[in-house]
């Protein structure tokens, strides 16, 4: 800045890539801890501990509210379906599919998660 | 014919346990393998780890016992999974640590720490290998009218033989083949016994006691089946022989994707003992004991030749799922001993391997007969009201400190293995005292969190200095080019 002035000056509208270019990689910042270094493994952190008790949140909902409803709604316990009584079919059947599903969506959306990490640090 | 099973399990297990040895020699290899183990074989290798005599024999006969409320162990023995998976799979295995007392130390910087988690996974090691000796006793003496230590002296010895030959390699094969082992020798039988029940006309069970969720067992009901609930979900992450089967993972990635695996070869087991214990209330109710229902269903409701060829594959079922877990829980707490404890190195492996099986085994032929699930689900009361805290706070909380750690693992271990003591050597107890022993993890879980949160904000000064490359270890995918810093286990 304090070269002398009349040296040429480019004006470039912020709007390009060497505009955005920063001096050194995400990686450096967080390796010398940093305080954007910090901010990046707290937004990192913050993501994935928010899918993780969400998904946490779901499951306590449900097995949680079973029995809850089992002890509030007693005709639930006599229900049957295709024969079988409803604890039954969903204890012994139903969840496990659907904590298998859960476990694939949880998966796939933190493979995103830390693509997307990965994509925002190593950015230059 | 049983006993030809039971001899022909233990030798494949021992035989198998043979190939591996050529391809262990390092201590690493002796601890986990070397790491090399594909997704695929590493969830069989769990499953068939976790996969008790508790699953296999033990759950059919409480739910013979005690009915629909039942159901929920094995529904928290799957989803317990769930919540590992989101909350410790990939950070765990990122870690580095091949034990949990080594995660303890890398995260707190505290031998303390690592002491105190040492003594925890012995404890919790030995309280879920005393019943797996017990009933292994209990078939033998069905099947062969043997006395009842026999059984637990074979499986102990099978055990200690397998593990001091191959260590943690062989003990991967063995244990994948033991989960299709153990899948087979449940489905077949349940298929031919569905088979008779509809021969037999298909008949209903009227006992809206029995079937009902929440209407045995007193005024607690509620009570016991939330405890339950709890200690099953956030029990399994702090099993000593699941976590060091994540070590075998190559990186955090496969480690979430094993879980997934895990979780669909455990759905697909645990839709059959809910059959067994059906079925079992049909035909044998009043079966004394309870825990041997999968065994006697085949000969009583098949018969002829085939009963007995189904019950022979049941036998060799049940001994592979003792053979499996005791050998899973041996590696574990051997290792830890030997680390902790001995000098470390191979050497040292192996008398703490003898150590490791000696103890349970001393303490199966003293300690009353309890359901082993009943036992079982104790080890993950304090697994859940001691490593629970320590792993969630520990990945996802800065301010963790070591005091903090300490301290919540000592109240919640302590109250924890007060209650367990309480229910096995004395008991049982009524009221509301009888609930809150039998089924400690509703209030010791809290309580263990709660300490381990207020102590640790009480003495910030103790927040260990490394933590935030800690921290960039534990969460940052691998692919990425960033300073871990420089911590590995000690061999």
């Amino acid at each position: 800045m304090n070269r002398p002035e009349h040296r040429r000056v480019s004006v470039t509208s912020p709007r390009t890539a060497a505009a955005r270019r920063r001096r050194f990689p995400a990686t450096r910042e967080i390796d010398e801890q940093t305080r954007v270094g910090e901010l990046y493994m707290r937004s990192l952190l913050r993501t994935q501990f928010r899918l993780a008790m969400f998904v946490c949140t779901l499951l306590a909902c449900v097995v949680g509210g079973l029995p809850l409803l089992f002890l509030l709604l007693p005709e639930l316990r006599e229900l049957r379906l295709l024969g079988i009584p409803l604890p039954w079919l969903l204890l012994a059947g139903l969840i496990y599919p659907a904590l298998v599903g859960g476990a694939w969506l949880y998966v796939r959306q933190a493979e995103r998660n830390e693509r997307h990490f990965a994509d925002l640090v190593e950015r230059r | 014919m049983n006993l030809a099973a039971v001899v022909i399990v233990a030798l494949a297990a021992v035989l198998i346990g043979a190939f591996g040895l050529r391809l262990s020699r390092t201590t690493s290899d002796f601890y986990v393998a070397s790491r090399t183990v594909t997704p695929l074989w590493n969830a069989s290798a769990i499953g068939g780890e976790y996969l008790s005599g508790a699953s296999f024999l033990g759950i059919a006969g409480l739910i013979l016992t005690h009915g629909a409320d039942m159901l929920w162990l094995p529904v928290g023995w799957t989803g317990g999974y769930l919540v590992l998976l989101v909350l410790v799979s990939a950070p765990l295995r990122r870690s580095g640590a091949y034990t949990l007392p080594d995660f303890a130390e890398s995260r707190l910087e505290s031998m303390a720490v690592r002491r105190t988690a040492s003594v925890l996974v012995v404890l919790i090691g030995w309280l879920y290998l005393m019943p797996q000796f017990q009933s292994a006793g209990l078939v033998l003496q069905t099947i062969t009218g043997a006395p009842v230590w026999v059984g637990g002296l074979v499986v102990a010895l099978v055990v200690a033989v397998n593990v001091l030959s191959g260590g943690m390699r062989s003990i991967t094969f063995v244990q994948a083949f033991q989960y299709w082992l153990k899948l087979t020798a449940l489905a077949v039988p349940v298929l031919f016994l569905l088979l008779a029940w509809r021969q037999d006309g298909a008949p209903e069970l009227h006992d809206p006691a029995w079937t009902q969720p929440l209407t045995g067992d007193g005024e607690y009901g509620l009570y016991s089946t939330y405890s339950l609930i709890l200690a099953t979900f956030l029990g399994t992450m702090g099993l000593p022989h699941v976590l060091v089967r994540f070590y075998t993972n190559p990186d955090g990635r496969a480690a979430r994707r094993t879980t997934l695996v895990v979780l669909s070869l455990l759905g697909a087991f645990y839709l059959m003992p809910g059959i067994y214990g059906w079925l079992g209330r049909l035909y044998a109710p009043g079966l004394e004991p309870p825990d041997t229902v999968v065994l006697t269903l085949p000969s009583l409701m098949v018969g002829g030749t085939a009963g007995d060829l189904l019950t022979a594959l049941v036998t060799g079922g049940a001994f592979a799922a003792f053979l499996s877990t005791s050998s899973g829980l041996t590696v574990s707490v051997a290792g830890v001993i030997a680390q902790d404890l001995l000098k470390g190195g191979v050497r040292a492996f192996r008398v703490a391997t003898l150590l490791a099986v000696a103890v349970p085994l001393g303490l199966a032929l003293q300690a009353r007969a309890l359901s082993i699930a009943d036992v079982v689900g104790l080890a993950f009361a304090v697994a859940a009201s001691s490593f629970c805290p320590l792993l969630v706070l520990g990945i996802w909380w800065r301010r963790l400190t070591s005091a903090g750690a300490l301290a919540g693992l000592f109240v919640g271990g302590g109250l924890a293995c007060a209650a367990v003591l309480a229910q096995i050597t004395g008991g049982p107890y009524g009221g509301l005292v009888g609930a809150l022993v039998s089924q400690p993890a509703a209030w010791t879980v809290p309580i263990a969190f709660l300490v381990m949160v207020v102590v640790s904000l009480l003495t910030p000064g103790r927040i260990p200095k490394g933590v935030a490359r800690t921290m960039v270890r534990l969460h940052t995918p691998e692919n990425l080019a960033l300073d871990r810093g420089d911590w590995r286990p000690r061999d």
